[in-house]
């Protein structure tokens, strides 16, 4: 043994952890090594067990087999207030905020011991000053953005004195300067001795921050590395096993406009939802428009609006394929060729305890073949969700699977085709990759390519900047309810982009706002 | 304790033998119910659940008693299949027996083929109108339609009450609170001679098949059930919120101001402050015994029926309370609910932890793993 | 009408209002930890029935009341077995609860129907009792009456300033985050079904041993719906339950008094009222959907099991 210095010994060994679920092996066998004052990355693509193996050290989720030893000893973490009290923290990527509470309430459910609230707010203030992550004890987090509650979510573990703490894909919810930030405190805590494991599939920025990588492939440690030593090419390599998919697309000149919108103003009856300030917008046919920015700045408004979901009153702002659609609901939008492919799959793209028979008859309606005079065509239905199936490679138990036993990438995968073999004039897809494996991202994107192509006018709303860059034409920001104007791809840049997501930009008729 | 896991898929087979295994164990519950009381259980047993079958007129009774379950029941499984909750089907049922009541006794000297079908159109707009309150109230100020529905319960009842104590009183009856009783053209024609079975049961078994033929061929059926499973699709699909509420609550109520109609014009054949045991609420129970499933419906309610009759049949011959028939309809609904778990989950073979009790993970989501 | 009279009315109007604030206030920790049970009637019939089943027997109110609140508890236990471990439905598990709870309390109190006995008395408190006017018509009640209001004060310092109650709003909220951090929801859930199923049963035995110091089939003849009704206008608020409580109460007295005052309506249509007026006063509440939004518990009647 070595001589008991306890810098030698790593701060967090995982031997053999292996978890399995009914239907899925999360984990198997994964071994994992982080030292203390490491930036240690946890990389591998969607559904390759990152996130079941943080709740596993973070005490939610008991492993079937396997050890955690912390400082060399073997700990058994049963809870995650047993997790925070030998010094692990962790940041989520779907937060555990609550809304209605105050930052100082929030804060105050996750530490141990009772401190008084007057002591609370001081020690909060200070120590986000101190880390460069200012943020108001007194505010309420539904009226927080994104990225100030992933502040509430970091200071919340700071004041634990962590010495282990967990960032599970943090930088989705940052504009690209606001990464670098990021970077900078998570730097600062590494060299005060506290050791970050960085979980992420996004291989520029582990390349930029991490001191060391473990990669994870379908559960398994595929490979360690030091990744200031890798390219991108032979990371995406241990990660998916293959060089990363890259899309065709030759340029193409637009024809007429199909989707208008002007001076758009929304408000929401819902008491969190952002308001709509004089949105402009314009997809021509046989373009793809990317709308980029930081979830929760008005895409689920704007999109709600779009689609027909939410209900508008006269007022000329909408016309779909030259038709004023301002008062139409989504099924009229839908007859004159709009089609729209919701960010939430399960329940609202599909119907999760239906099967995809069923699912596939969702977004029909009289005139389209599967229903006739207010009856349903069993046989039509089946063999166009056969179809879908086929066309679009959904791996499933055949069309009378339910679409709750699919997995995200081929749930997806159903609803796109369904939506495209619909024959679309326009099409509007949000989030069209989130949490998909590689290979059916690759695949549903270069389905909107080809839509693009056949001169459907397509609308991508994505917080993926490098998935708007590889496939757009032009590029809009969406900030704080505003629409900045779209600009082609190839006459902007990633830290432009970035920029204007965090509400820099002028309006394009700014004048007239002043006016409304 | 046994540990459950999540199958891969629902069973199908589950989904049947449920409300089987429900029935099973609110018979041994029963059982063990007789024996406590201190009445011979199979005797009992006997006296409940097998006699009133075993003659004729009791079996036409068990479908007498059956006819409203079977219509309050199936209206309600197409509204709780959209979940609308109309829990208030006992005021609507009073509600349409006292619009066709009021039929009976506008027209009570007349005599005419015409005035009973008027009496089921009367009955069906009388409990129309007293759902369309709750579908108002849900579609134009957002108002909870299971408190409003249970409300209306009351009002209607007191409604009831208040006409019989009052001004359609039968000045005849001996001060008595019922109103004068329907003429023959004011009542259902019987089916057979002796039983008291009469058209309505067939109409029943008629709307059973509509029902059938509504929520699985046609494409109105199919986004009443998309709204009930998932109302986020049903929005995003464009099915329309309002006319999902307006239709369940309109066809609920329809159909029980018809059964209420059928059974003033039929077995009671007057106006009385007291016109159901409960069938409204007793079909609640029906319908999620039934699986929300026309057939079903059917099936549950027969035994339902069965629990009334054996109530009335145990009080005669056992001298027990007939409260009993409430308190197995409670139970066989808990029992129900309980079998339930196995259609998602079931028990794993070998419970090799301790430490381990029922843990039944919710669904799979994609971004846990 | 005569100062006597008055007295009389006001006490009639806290009797009323008493056993709705209990049942709500129940209701209204059970919701804000996220769970809707739909069955506060029929844990209400349980615990009038046990109640004065207890109460005939022993001869003791107070075994009367602790039985009503055990009745209560073991009908919530129920619920919370079924809707949290075997996650069934809530809204059909609560209407099963009330349709049982209206069956076996029927069963269990047929042996009791006609008899009576002597009703919860108002306690004398020393001096303030006896001052005029004032003390018979505020410090003159029973020990429940002035529970309902210790109850009040406590549930807002409980949700105001306590932890707990800062647990309780959070897991609420969202299941998920309060699991994420660390707090074992389905226990705190449990506590808050049974404590609601506690309070349910007091309610109930106030009614038949207060009140109306019989049983009666039914008696509660819509007050668990109404409770229900009162936390939604109350917009999950104590004191708004409190206020509510006392409105319906008036309205119920109303009734009784209003033929005594020479009004010339049909007893039938004045016990509409209640009912009618719990009807006005949803609908008020919530017109404006963001009153509802805003302050409904948000995982409200969502089932959660956590994934281990």
């Amino acid at each position: 043994m070595n001589p008991p210095i306890s810098s030698k010994f790593p701060r967090l060994e995982l031997v053999g952890i292996t978890k399995a679920y009914p239907s899925v092996i999360a984990n198997q066998d994964v071994n994992l090594i982080v030292r203390p004052g490491e930036i240690h990355a946890v990389l591998g693509e969607n559904g390759a067990g990152k996130s079941t193996l943080m709740k596993i050290i973070y005490g939610v989720t008991k492993p079937d087999s396997g050890s955690v030893l912390w400082d060399n000893r073997e700990v058994l973490i049963e809870s995650p207030a047993q997790a925070r009290k030998i010094g692990i923290g962790m940041v989520f990527q779907h937060f555990s905020l609550f809304e209605t509470l105050t930052v100082a309430e929030n804060i105050s459910l996750a530490l141990d011991s009772a401190v008084s609230p007057a002591k609370l707010a001081q020690r909060i203030k200070e120590v986000s000053h101190e880390y460069g992550l200012p943020i108001d004890p007194h505010r309420l987090i539904h009226s927080m953005s994104v990225g100030e509650r992933q502040r509430v979510e970091i200071v919340r573990c700071l004041l634990n004195a962590p010495r282990l703490l967990i960032m599970d894909e943090p930088t989705s919810v940052l504009t690209p300067q606001a990464v670098l930030k990021l970077f900078e405190t998570l730097r600062r805590l590494a060299s005060e001795g506290c050791s970050i494991l960085y979980i992420s599939h996004k291989l520029d920025e582990i390349r930029t921050l991490c001191d060391k990588a473990t990669i994870l492939r379908g559960g398994r440690v595929t490979g360690t590395a030091i990744p200031s030593q890798e390219s991108h090419e032979s990371l995406a390599q241990l990660m998916i096993g293959r060089n990363l998919p890259e899309c065709q697309m030759a340029a193409k000149i637009p024809a007429e406009t199909r989707l208008k919108i002007q001076h758009l103003n929304l408000s929401t009856i819902d008491p969190f939802g952002v308001t709509l300030k004089n949105i402009n917008l314009e997809v021509r046919a046989g373009e793809m428009v990317g709308i980029a920015g930081i979830s929760g700045n008005g895409q689920k408004e704007l999109l709600a609006a779009l689609s027909g979901e939410q209900p508008m009153s006269k007022g000329l702002t909408t016309e779909i394929c030259g038709t004023p659609a301002d008062t139409l609901s989504s099924s009229q939008r839908r007859s004159l060729g709009l089609r729209f492919i919701p960010e939430e799959r399960l329940g609202r793209g599909a119907v999760p305890s239906m099967s995809l028979r069923l699912n596939a008859l969702l977004t029909s309606s009289e005139g389209d073949g599967l229903v006739k005079h207010g009856l349903i065509s069993y046989p039509d239905v089946r063999s166009f969700a056969q179809y879908v199936i086929a066309q679009f490679n959904v791996k499933c138990g055949g069309d009378g699977a339910l679409a709750n036993s699919l997995s995200g990438g081929n749930l997806q995968k159903f609803i796109v085709g369904r939506e495209i073999l619909l024959a679309p004039k326009v099409m509007i897809v949000a989030q069209p990759t989130w949490g998909v494996d590689v290979g059916a991202a690759q695949l549903i994107r270069q389905a909107l390519i080809d839509l693009r192509n056949q001169d459907v006018a397509v609308l991508v709303v994505s917080e993926e900047l490098e998935e708007l860059f590889m496939i757009c034409d032009r590029i809009a920001v969406i900030a704080d309810g505003r629409l900045s104007p779209a600009v082609p791809a190839s006459q902007t840049s990633v830290e432009k982009i970035g920029l204007w997501m965090s509400g820099e930009f002028n309006d394009v008729h700014a004048e007239e706002v002043s006016h409304a | 304790m046994p540990r459950l896991e999540r199958r891969a898929k629902p069973s199908r087979v589950m989904m049947f033998a449920s409300p089987l295994i429900a029935a099973v164990m609110m018979l041994i519950t029963g059982y063990i119910l007789f024996s406590v009381m201190g009445k011979e259980p199979i005797h009992a047993f006997g006296v409940f659940f097998i006699k009133p079958l075993t003659t004729t007129y009791g079996v036409g009774e068990l479908f007498l008693k059956a006819t409203p379950l079977i219509l309050i029941g199936v209206g309600l499984a197409i509204g709780f299949r959209a979940r609308v909750f109309n829990i208030g089907a006992e005021g609507q049922f009073v509600m349409g027996a006292i619009a066709a009541g009021g039929v009976a006794l506008y027209f009570h000297h007349l005599e005419a083929v015409w005035i009973l079908p008027l009496m089921m159109l009367a009955g069906i707009g009388g409990g129309m109108a007293w759902a369309a309150i709750p579908a108002f109230l849900r579609t134009r100020f957002n108002t909870n339609e299971i408190l409003v529905t249970l409300m209306l319960v009351y009002v209607a009842q007191l409604f009831l009450g208040y006409l019989v104590q009052g001004p359609w009183r039968d000045p005849e009856g001996f001060n008595f609170p019922q109103t004068k009783m329907f003429t023959d053209s004011e009542t259902m024609p019987l089916l057979i001679e002796g039983l008291r079975t009469n058209l309505g049961f067939v109409i029943a078994l008629f709307l059973v098949a509509v029902a059938w033929f509504f929520s699985f061929k046609m494409f109105a059926g199919f986004r009443m059930e998309v709204s009930g499973l998932a109302p986020d699709a049903a929005r995003y699909a464009g099915f329309s919120e309002q006319r999902n509420v307006w239709f369940a609550l309109l066809i609920s109520g329809g159909l029980a101001g018809f059964a209420g109609m059928v059974e003033v014009a039929g077995p009671i054949g007057q106006l009385q402050p007291v016109i159901s045991p409960g069938y409204g609420f007793a079909a609640i129970i029906v319908a999620y015994v039934g699986r929300l499933h026309p057939i079903g419906v059917l099936l549950a309610s027969l035994l339902l029926s069965l629990l009334y009759l054996g109530g009335e049949t145990a009080q005669m011959d056992l001298n027990l309370p007939s409260a009993i028939t409430g308190l197995f309809q409670g139970i066989l609904l808990f029992y129900l609910l309980a079998a339930d778990i196995f259609i998602h989950y079931r028990i794993k073979p070998n419970p090799h932890e301790a430490r381990c009790t029922i843990t039944p993970p919710p669904p799979p989501s994609g971004d846990m793993i | 009408m005569s100062i006597e009279q008055m007295i009389l009315i006001f006490a009639s109007i806290v009797a009323a209002a008493t056993p709705l604030a209990f049942a709500a206030f129940g209701e209204l920790v059970t919701e804000r930890a996220g769970v809707l049970n739909l069955g506060v009637e029929g844990m209400m019939l349980m615990g009038a029935v046990a109640g004065f089943a207890v109460a005939s027997q022993s001869g003791s109110l107070t075994l009367g009341f602790g039985a009503g609140l055990l009745a209560g508890l073991a009908m919530s236990l129920i619920f919370a077995v079924l809707t949290l471990h075997l996650q069934t439905n809530q809204v059909a598990t609560g209407l099963a609860l009330t349709l049982f709870g209206a069956g076996l309390s029927a069963f269990i109190g047929k042996s009791y129907v006609g008899l009576s006995l002597q009703g919860l008395q108002p306690i004398s408190i020393p001096y303030l009792t006896d001052i005029p006017l004032i003390g018979r018509l505020i410090f003159h009640f029973d020990w429940v009456v002035y529970g309902s209001f210790v109850l009040l004060f406590g549930l807002i310092w409980f949700f105001k300033y306590s932890r707990w109650g800062l647990v309780v709003r959070a897991v609420g909220e969202s299941p998920v985050s309060a699991h994420a951090i660390g707090y074992p929801v389905i226990r705190i859930r449990y506590l808050a079904i049974l404590f609601g199923g506690a309070m349910s049963g007091i309610a109930g035995a106030y009614l038949s041993l207060a009140i109306t110091p019989m049983w009666v089939e039914g008696m509660t003849s819509g007050r668990g719906w109404i409770a229900l009704a009162l936390v939604v206008f109350a917009t999950w608020k104590p004191i708004r339950v409190m206020v509510g409580a006392y409105l319906f109460g008036g309205v119920t007295i109303l009734q009784f008094y209003g033929q005594g005052m020479g009004v010339h309506i049909p007893s039938e249509i004045l016990s509409m009222l209640p009912y009618l007026v719990t009807i006005v006063v949803l609908v008020l509440i919530s017109r404006n959907p963001k009153t509802i939004l805003l302050n409904q518990p948000m995982s409200l009647g969502q089932s959660f099991y956590p994934r281990t």
